[in-house]
């Protein structure tokens, strides 16, 4: 733990080197937010520790004080009580302005300054902690690239040029740009339409994957939550936290009335989202290809003691499913026999996805296909209520025994307490 | 004599009187912006701030101009000091306002977003808002051109430089042969000058408005 903490708080120093940077732990510690004028804090004492190159993501209704903490963690709202340690430092009192150039930051609607171009906008941040003019123009076109826009295209566009998921995407670049350990994002995807986000949201998974970030995100959108956050923080007024936990935890054990009543109607469902194929039992078809005789095609169906058989194409993709009459009724010819092969889901789509296309399917059954469409099994309604059943019966394990140890932690906590040992030298490492 | 005629005796003093009466609107008017726009940054973050510049310059133009030189001469004397005194003035009030107005403007998801992402509180104002505001502070210098280009005029009255002359010459004249041509000379002249000046402010606006917000 305190090793990598030091390594983080190097990192940070440095401004980041390069791809392997990681990010930083962050650890709230009874952060607390005052307004003059108002009996009740807008945020109360809100504790929270989120590892390094986590995905955390706060949730909760309108004025829950969400927003309110993740402005707290840059300062651009000053807490009235608590600390902020980032990668081990205490970055309550340090310079704002300094603090923020290594902490990234998106918001809604982008944020970009229309005045400037893309190019500008991505820039800023690069020139404002010093880089050379070479080494921002080659991170402008790094960024641009790694957000998927074509550099030599988007470079020189002002953002009313952009759409809105494209101005979304050079929002995060410029929030990416200095290499921050730590990047903060306040409802970043609030304002596209729902296509544009989901996109957004598969573009922000596949990032993560490569940058290992430390991300506080912050959405009212439980789904958005699911989707995105390695744990997620169910905040209720005044930032309490009302359970932090993994997503699945949070599905299938909510801690309380209020986070199942924010989970909402069909958690089994939504949990469907978070597993995918490859994670499931892909039984193995019989196949046959288009080339075979179809003689060799009468034997397989009968030998198989299935009704049906499935028919690749010369490269190996699902073609048409085949039924022991369909051949004769087609007078042996392929081309007319059986019934086409409509709908695949990949191994990396949600079981969600899968289910959708068993229940629209004529008989219950879907094919899981590989990297370049081809066949590599079927998935059908029994498989797929094993899995969801052994699935949710793990998570109710997984969560009665984290509950467990939660216990077990905070009698040891308060045991400790007591005896007057642990608080100082636990809060220092 | 015609008006042509006039204008071709008289030339040389003319263009004189038009060159002193647009270098005088000119000068003045970039005091007044720095000054203006200077009033605006300061005052534009708070409520009563803001109001108390503009009214304190909304209440400077409605003092008549005549009376205004005139209570200038006791203290400052004759001929430029007043002038640019009274003209700086009744500029302010469009630009301090435009000024205010134009920040004040500004998306406040921008500003969050400035902070948020590192910049110093002067490099927001310079870099950001100052830029996005200044599509209507050219507006308000423009409309302050166009009004000092008139009130410069009455600078005659304590001896200032001008086209005013020319018109006070002839007011002072009437009933004479030139008195007439002598007073549309003069007028004339400031319209041609404050075209030109718009024509001017335009081109400005072409080259510095950048052209992510041009409209």
């Amino acid at each position: 733990m305190s090793e990598t903490a030091a390594e983080t708080v190097e990192g940070a120093r440095e401004g980041g080197g390069g791809h392997d940077a990681t990010g930083a732990t962050i650890r709230l510690e009874s952060l607390t937010k005052r307004y003059p004028g108002s009996a009740d804090p807008a945020v109360d004492s809100v504790n929270m520790e989120i590892n390094a190159g986590e995905l955390v993501v706060l949730v909760g209704p309108s004025g829950c004080g969400k927003s309110t903490t993740l402005k707290m963690i840059n300062r651009l709202i000053e807490p009235t009580g608590g600390r902020i340690r980032i990668g081990g430092e205490d970055v309550t009192h340090m310079d704002p302005v300094k603090l923020r150039r290594k902490i990234g930051y998106a918001i809604q609607s982008s944020g970009l300054f229309p005045h400037m171009t893309v190019a500008q906008n991505i820039g800023l941040v690069p020139k404002m902690v010093g880089w050379s003019k070479t080494r921002t123009a080659e991170r402008i076109e790094e960024m641009l690239d790694l957000v998927g826009l074509d550099p030599g295209e988007f470079h020189g566009r002002y953002p009313r040029q952009l759409s809105g998921g494209q101005q979304q995407r050079v929002g995060v670049a410029r929030a990416l740009a200095a290499d921050p350990p730590v990047l903060l994002m306040d409802e970043p995807f609030g304002a596209v339409d729902p296509i544009t986000r989901d996109h957004l949201q598969d573009e922000l998974i596949r990032l993560q994957h490569e940058l290992h970030k430390t991300i506080v995100f912050v959405t009212h959108d439980f789904d958005e939550a699911i989707k995105l956050g390695d744990r997620i923080a169910v905040l209720r007024e005044q930032s309490h936290i009302a359970q932090f936990d993994t997503p699945e935890a949070i599905l299938t054990n909510p801690a309380d009335d209020f986070v199942s009543g924010f989970v909402g109607a069909g958690a089994a469902l939504k949990r469907l989202n978070l597993t995918r194929v490859r994670d499931v039992e892909i039984t193995d078809y019989p196949t046959v290809t288009v080339d075979d005789p179809l003689q060799e095609i009468f034997n397989k169906i009968r030998a198989s003691g299935t009704n049906e058989i499935l028919l690749l194409d010369r490269r190996g993709r699902p073609y048409k499913w085949l039924r022991r009459g369909d051949l004769m009724r087609a007078r042996g010819s392929l081309a007319r026999a059986g019934t086409l092969v409509n709908d695949t889901v990949t191994r990396d789509a949600t079981l969600r996805d899968a289910l959708e296309a068993v229940l629209t399917d004529n008989a219950g059954r879907v094919v899981v296909t590989g990297r370049r469409g081809e066949y590599t099994g079927v998935v059908d309604m029994e498989t797929l209520m094993n899995s969801v059943q052994e699935m949710l019966e793990a998570d109710r394990l997984d969560a009665m025994e984290h509950q467990h140890d939660l216990e077990e932690a905070r009698t040891e906590h308060n045991r400790h307490e007591q005896e007057g040992v642990g608080g100082g030298g636990e809060g220092e490492a | 004599m015609n008006f042509w005629e006039y204008l071709g005796s008289r030339h040389q003093q003319l263009l004189a009187d038009a060159f002193q009466h647009a270098s005088a609107v000119f000068q003045c008017m970039v005091v007044a912006t720095v000054v203006g726009v200077v009033i605006g940054v300061v005052t534009y973050r708070s409520d009563w701030a803001g109001n108390l510049a503009t009214i304190t310059t909304a209440t400077l133009l409605t003092i008549p101009s005549l009376a205004m030189i005139g209570l200038l001469i006791p203290v400052v004397g004759l001929g430029v000091p007043p002038t640019v005194i009274a003209l700086t003035l009744y500029g302010l009030l469009p630009i301090v306002r435009n000024s205010i107005v134009g920040l004040r403007g500004v998306d406040p998801s921008l500003v969050d977003a400035a902070t948020g992402i590192g910049m110093s509180r002067l490099a927001r104002l310079v870099r950001v808002e100052l830029p996005l505001a200044w599509p209507p502070i050219l507006t308000g210098i423009r409309v302050s051109t166009q009004m000092l280009m008139g009130i410069a005029a009455i600078a005659a009255y304590a001896s200032g430089p001008g086209l005013g002359n020319e018109i006070f010459r002839g007011i002072a004249s009437l009933g004479s042969k030139n008195a007439l041509n002598q007073v549309l000379a003069g007028t004339l002249g400031i319209i041609v000058l404050a075209l030109l000046f718009d024509a001017a402010y335009v081109l400005i606006g072409r080259l510095t408005i950048p052209r992510g917000i041009r409209v």
